[in-house]
């Protein structure tokens, strides 16, 4: 207890809270690194939300569910690869319309899961672990998604660290030309990249509809998919660095609410604007050591690919 | 035209379209709009209102015609969504939300054939109408039964926004919960919003982690009911509708805002010709606060005794803000036996004493 406030419910509320972006900012990073800007994760999100729960209670089975969230945002990132990829279309414009468009269809997919309980998702019994003191409470008391969550980005990491595919994804990034005249196939590994960024959106959402919330409600992503492309600069494009971004964005929205509880009269907008004040420092920060090294944003970042060009 | 025969044209116009209205309601149904601030689908506040208005169109069949924009946010978008409907035809429009309440009146005021009725507001027009509901009456019947239910001594309350309508809110629950069970304290979170699943839900998550067993909530989704089934001991009531998904635990009552006789009577006012600008303000004795049914989660002895005060808070025999009641800061508000004017507590800004949590600025 620090002046009232709880740590360790603090730490374990906020890692909950942080999930569903911490997914779905993974996964715009992985798609961004390869050179798209997909600005519809708000849709992705809400379709996987809509798509995991109507799946999980159709079929009684969370773990289906999740599978069912991460394929709606896979399928929705697969129609913005095939406008802006094949058809050449704005990534701006294309992602923005993503958006509205997984905004509307999951509310017509809804329209039956209103009011409805999901399954629950199971928490991994640890046994012993969970009972250690603050670590318990802190590491071993959660659902299965949280640990995939940071598995995945575990993963995200190595891959784009260390595997061959991971340096061709961000070789593709970098300069589109050159992994085209080395013969890497840009726009299949660009399919790919979005098409996981898609999965783990709807992974996010679904993990909203089915854990953190968890109801299905339309409209209730609520601006996470904003926060999700906020944290893939404010990471400044590296996995680990999400990690800390969604955690903080996550823990000033539980620290926020919990210090009201506690009973202190806290400015709750100062905090709630906070991080994005962070986001700002971090990118002057960034564009000023740029000049000393290689920017932190993959140079063909927005930029269309064709073989002709 | 010089500006004299401009303003004989208008005025003419202005009769001819005033006579004519009757004439013209009798063949084409009377257009009915309104804005919802959330989803149809939130199972609370908006759901509700949509209630209403499908009560109307039942009771009234091919008389009328309404439609609706749901989701509209409170702001400039909402006047978009005022002026579209009133373009649209709509002879009377209802904006279901507080913070609707600028846009209406400037959109009223470019309207002055069309009607308006604006939920919760104070601000009044030749054509705008204001209504609202003594949701107060309910918290404290809400009030009443956590007090003698909470075994932490501890009420969590998620408001919304702190305008009067929430700390009415606030304040009854506190006064009830305090009559039956002194030790009680009351911890206030604002969500700084009325709808937002994922927030609601984290708010009720902290105030159980504050050691909170029950949550009252004045937003609008049912997320802090499914918050506090997952905890499990933690009760709930159901807020502007009945909730009934979640009877009959963590739900164990309800405050249902029943519009649905109000909004066909202001219908069939319209169509008569009578609508006149006022401000109703309607409570359990109007129906227009209901309970909803009080779980067999409740003791039978609490239960009675908030029934008791259902009947006669209905009967006008009791008010919830009965003194001798003190603000939070000690100075005195009502005296032995006094009740406040209507007019006091529609802009109650204060919290009672009692109440630790600080109103924010």
């Amino acid at each position: 207890m620090i002046g009232g406030i709880d740590i360790v419910t603090l730490i374990a509320a906020l890692m909950a809270a942080s999930t569903p972006v911490l997914l779905a900012a993974t996964g715009e990073l992985v798609a961004e690194k390869s050179g798209v800007l997909n600005l519809g994760v708000e849709g992705m999100m809400i379709l996987g939300a809509v798509a995991g729960f109507a799946t999980a209670v159709t079929t009684g089975s969370p773990v289906l569910g999740f599978l069912g969230g991460a394929v709606a945002g896979a399928l929705l990132a697969s129609l913005f690869a095939v406008l802006t990829q094949l058809l050449l279309s704005n990534q701006t414009a294309t992602g923005l319309a993503l958006t509205l468009f997984g905004l509307g269809l999951s509310a017509l997919f809804g329209k039956g899961f209103e009011g409805i309980r999901p399954p629950p998702t199971t928490k991994l019994d640890f046994g012993p672990l969970s009972e250690i003191p603050v670590l318990g409470p802190i590491l071993f008391h959660h659902d299965w998604m949280v640990y995939l969550s940071l598995v995945l980005v575990a993963a995200t990491w190595a891959f784009l660290k260390y595997a061959r595919a991971g340096l061709i994804l961000r070789a593709v990034g970098e300069n589109h030309d050159a992994a085209h005249a080395l013969g890497y196939r840009v726009i299949a590994v660009r399919f790919a990249a979005l098409a996981f960024g898609g999965a783990l959106a709807g992974l996010g959402g679904a993990y909203l509809s089915l854990v953190r919330v968890p109801q299905w409600t339309e409209g209730m992503t609520a601006g996470a998919g904003w926060i999700a492309l906020a944290i893939v600069v404010f990471a400044s494009w590296k996995p680990e660095r999400v990690l800390v971004g969604a955690y903080l964005f996550g823990g000033i929205t539980a620290l926020q609410l919990q210090l009201q509880a506690a009973g202190y009269a806290i400015p709750v907008h100062l905090l709630s604007m906070a991080p994005y004040v962070i986001t700002v420092l971090v990118l002057v920060i960034l564009s000023a050591t740029h000049r000393h090294g290689a920017p932190a944003a993959p140079a063909a970042l927005g930029r269309s690919f064709h073989a002709s060009s | 035209m010089d500006r004299r025969s401009f303003l004989k044209t208008t005025a003419a116009t202005a009769t001819l379209a005033g006579l004519g209205l009757p004439a013209w309601a009798s063949d084409d149904p009377l257009k009915i709009g309104f804005i919802y601030v959330g989803p149809v689908g939130d199972m609370g506040w908006s759901y509700q209102h949509d209630v209403g208005r499908r009560a109307i169109e039942e009771a009234l069949g091919d008389k009328v015609q309404t439609t609706f924009i749901e989701n509209v946010p409170e702001g400039p978008d909402a006047e978009r969504a005022l002026t579209q409907l009133a373009l649209e035809g709509n002879q009377l429009i209802f904006a279901t939300s507080f913070g609707f309440m600028d846009a209406t009146v400037n959109v009223a005021s470019k309207f002055p054939n069309v009607k308006f009725e604006h939920a919760t507001g104070y601000k009044r027009a030749e054509n705008l109408g204001t209504y609202d509901a003594r949701f107060y009456e309910g918290r404290a019947i809400q009030g009443t039964i956590a007090g003698r239910m909470t075994k932490t001594n501890k009420i969590g309350y998620i408001g919304s926004f702190p305008i009067p309508e929430v700390i009415q809110g606030i304040n009854a629950a506190y006064i009830h919960a305090k009559k039956v069970n002194p030790d009680v304290e009351i911890k206030v979170v604002w969500a700084y919003t009325w709808f937002d699943p994922a927030k609601e839900a984290d708010a009720a998550a902290a105030l159980i982690a504050e050691g909170c067993d029950f949550v009252l909530q004045h937003t609008d989704s049912t997320a802090p009911q499914a918050k506090a089934q997952e905890a499990g001991n933690v009760y709930t009531f159901g807020q502007a509708s009945d909730m009934e998904a979640f009877k009959p635990s963590p739900r164990v009552a309800s405050t249902i805002d029943n519009w649905a006789p109000y909004y066909i009577e202001r219908a069939q006012a319209m169509l008569d010709g009578t609508w006149s600008s006022d401000a109703t303000w309607g409570g359990i004795g109007t129906g227009m606060v209901e309970i909803g049914e009080i779980t067999e989660a409740v003791p039978a002895e609490v239960k009675a005794e908030a029934e008791k005060m259902i009947e006669m808070i209905s009967a006008g025999e009791y008010h919830p803000f009965t003194g001798p009641l003190n603000k939070q800061d000690g100075t005195a508000w009502l005296a032995e036996g006094e009740t406040p004017e209507d007019g006091a507590l529609a802009g109650m800004d204060f919290f009672v004493e009692g109440i630790s949590a600080e109103m924010p600025k």
